[in-house]
């Protein structure tokens, strides 16, 4: 679990047609089978992050490391077999007019032999519980669904890292609970590490680590708990607390005997509905 | 509106047609298209009609189906034999009234020309309904892998298509949501002269220009992340198989051909 899968050192990024730096003298590892959030607001350079760790732009300075092989043009391909990564956007990333040739593209691009991709398509599909829409075409599904073939695309190529670049803030609740649901369950399965890419502090309330990002600088890394605890300051940042975070602060404020900050509305209302006997 | 068109328009049932490969369905189709010039006189249209009618038959296509389909183009059809009537000026006499003369010439000339015309468009159509576009794709990038090694692009040609397909009702969802977007702001699609409805158009467009140029450089970016790069090395999920069937309607194609100019004039 604790040695480095990727590794990022003194990155810098810089778009062309822009004066100021996306990322500024980055640097940190990604450890094995974790579940690492990256949070910021918009334009603080997470997307250009993840964009940087699979090969889409290459860093101005610095290096990144895959697996122990430092990330250039030359490696670009072997990485992207081992990094998969889903979009924002459901119906930009779907290529396929069905929901099998979407899955089977990333395949054929990596020239797998039919037999095998055709084994791989449908296990995947199973994977994601998308096994019955096989023939569907994506004007069909919802967001969710189209999410969850995109990662069925992803672990087709079985990569060891699946980046999330806000995978699920195009979609309703309920399609976001089974694309993370659907996540969590491969990251077991499959023993992969998450990247997940948001602003969604609820969802990264449920990371391992987080890492807050402000204009192009890692500003700060922790675990949830941590991250919490910095409250107003991550308000500053342009960042919206988690509900049950914020919650359990006002109640602790007005004199309720609440020992920490809870991160998900489960945990508070366990707490809560326990809390009156203890009085 | 697109529902009414039958170009294009898919219709799955369980024939010898839908189960042809796309690849013999192409030929077949680019093959009667040229011997349909052959035929010049009564009995060789004749036997044209009857092919055409019996592949109609062939493909379980419901025939209400194909004349409701059709419906807009036999207008261009009928226009076509109107216009041979009144225009051909050859052989005898056949009817006069006031300054309308029609000869028979241009009476033969217009069923036989017309007919031609029509018998094309039910072929074609048979072709798009029996076949679903993305198989029309694949079997003519197998088709066209040959012009490979002349440096044309098949492999591009072909993903152009099959991303353009797979985009069509995604562009069609979202013209929708931005012509009710822009009702809701006060613009009329509906009423109104014709310049006004084609200033109307306008924000409709533009919107849908700026959205699709921004999925097409998100598409770009999720192809290359999952690995595309290109034809070369990649393999293919879907794969064509040339069976029996293929032969033996390309078989009876080329002895029609046979026939057809054993007996035209």
């Amino acid at each position: 679990m604790n040695e480095p899968l990727v590794e990022l050192k003194n990155v810098s990024f810089k778009y062309d047609a822009e004066t100021g730096f996306a990322l500024h003298n980055v640097s940190f590892n990604i450890l094995k089978g974790e579940w690492l959030a990256i949070v910021g607001h918009n334009g603080s350079g997470k997307s250009t992050l993840a964009k940087l760790l699979n090969g889409l732009h290459f860093p101005l300075e610095g290096s990144i490391t895959v697996g122990g092989i430092p990330l250039t043009e030359e490696t670009v391909w072997e990485t992207r077999k081992k990094i998969g990564m889903v979009f924002q956007n459901p119906d930009n990333q779907f290529v396929g007019t069905t929901v099998q040739d979407d899955v089977a593209f990333g395949l054929e691009n990596h020239g797998i032999e039919r037999n095998d991709m055709v084994q791989r398509v449908a296990q995947s599909l199973e994977k994601v519980k998308m096994a019955q829409f096989l023939n569907q075409e994506p004007h069909h599904l919802s967001g969710g669904q189209k999410q969850r073939v995109a990662i069925a695309g992803v672990i087709a190529l079985r990569p060891n890292i699946i980046i999330l670049d806000e995978s699920t803030s195009m979609l309703d609740p309920r399609g976001r609970e089974e694309v993370l649901e659907t996540v969590r369950e491969l990251k077991q399965d499959y023993h992969m590490t998450v990247i997940s890419i948001t602003h969604d502090l609820e969802e990264a309330a449920k990371a391992d680590r987080i890492l807050v990002m402000n204009r192009g600088q890692l500003y700060r890394e922790g675990t949830p708990e941590e991250i919490f605890q910095m409250d107003e300051e991550l308000v500053k940042l342009g960042l919206d607390i988690p509900f049950p975070v914020k919650l359990s602060k006002i109640l602790r404020e007005k004199g309720l005997p609440l020992s920490r900050h809870y991160l998900s509305e489960e945990e508070l209302v366990e707490e809560l509905w326990t809390s009156h006997s203890k009085m | 509106m697109m529902d009414k068109m039958i170009f294009g328009r898919y219709v799955p049932a369980e024939s010898v047609l839908h189960r042809m490969d796309p690849r013999s369905k192409l030929v077949l189709i680019f093959l009667f298209v040229c011997i349909v010039f052959l035929a010049n006189n009564m009995l060789t249209y004749g036997l044209l009609t009857v092919y055409t009618f019996l592949m109609i038959a062939l493909s379980k296509v419901p025939i209400r189906f194909i004349y409701t389909g059709l419906k807009p183009v036999l207008l261009l059809v009928i226009f076509t034999l109107f216009l041979h009537l009144f225009l051909t000026k050859e052989g005898e006499v056949l009817f006069r009234l006031g300054w309308i003369t029609i000869y028979e010439e241009g009476l033969r000339q217009g069923i036989f020309i017309s007919l031609r015309f029509f018998l094309l468009i039910l072929m074609t159509s048979i072709l798009t309904l029996t076949t679903t576009p993305i198989e029309i794709t694949d079997g003519l990038e197998s088709l066209l892998a040959p012009l490979n090694k002349i440096k044309f692009p098949v492999h591009e040609l072909a993903l152009m298509m099959s991303i353009s397909l797979r985009f069509i009702p995604t562009l069609m969802q979202e013209t929708d949501k931005i012509m009710k977007a822009q009702t809701a702001r006060g613009v009329d699609f509906s009423s109104g002269p014709i310049k006004e409805r084609i200033k109307a158009i306008i924000p409709l467009l533009i919107p849908l220009f700026v959205s699709s140029f921004k999925r097409a450089e998100e598409l770009a970016v999720a192809m290359e992340s999952r690995g595309y790069r290109g034809g070369e090395g990649r393999t293919k999920y879907r794969q064509l198989s040339w069976g029996l069937k293929d032969t033996a309607m390309l078989a009876m194609l080329a002895a029609l051909t046979l026939v057809l100019i054993l007996l035209r004039t």
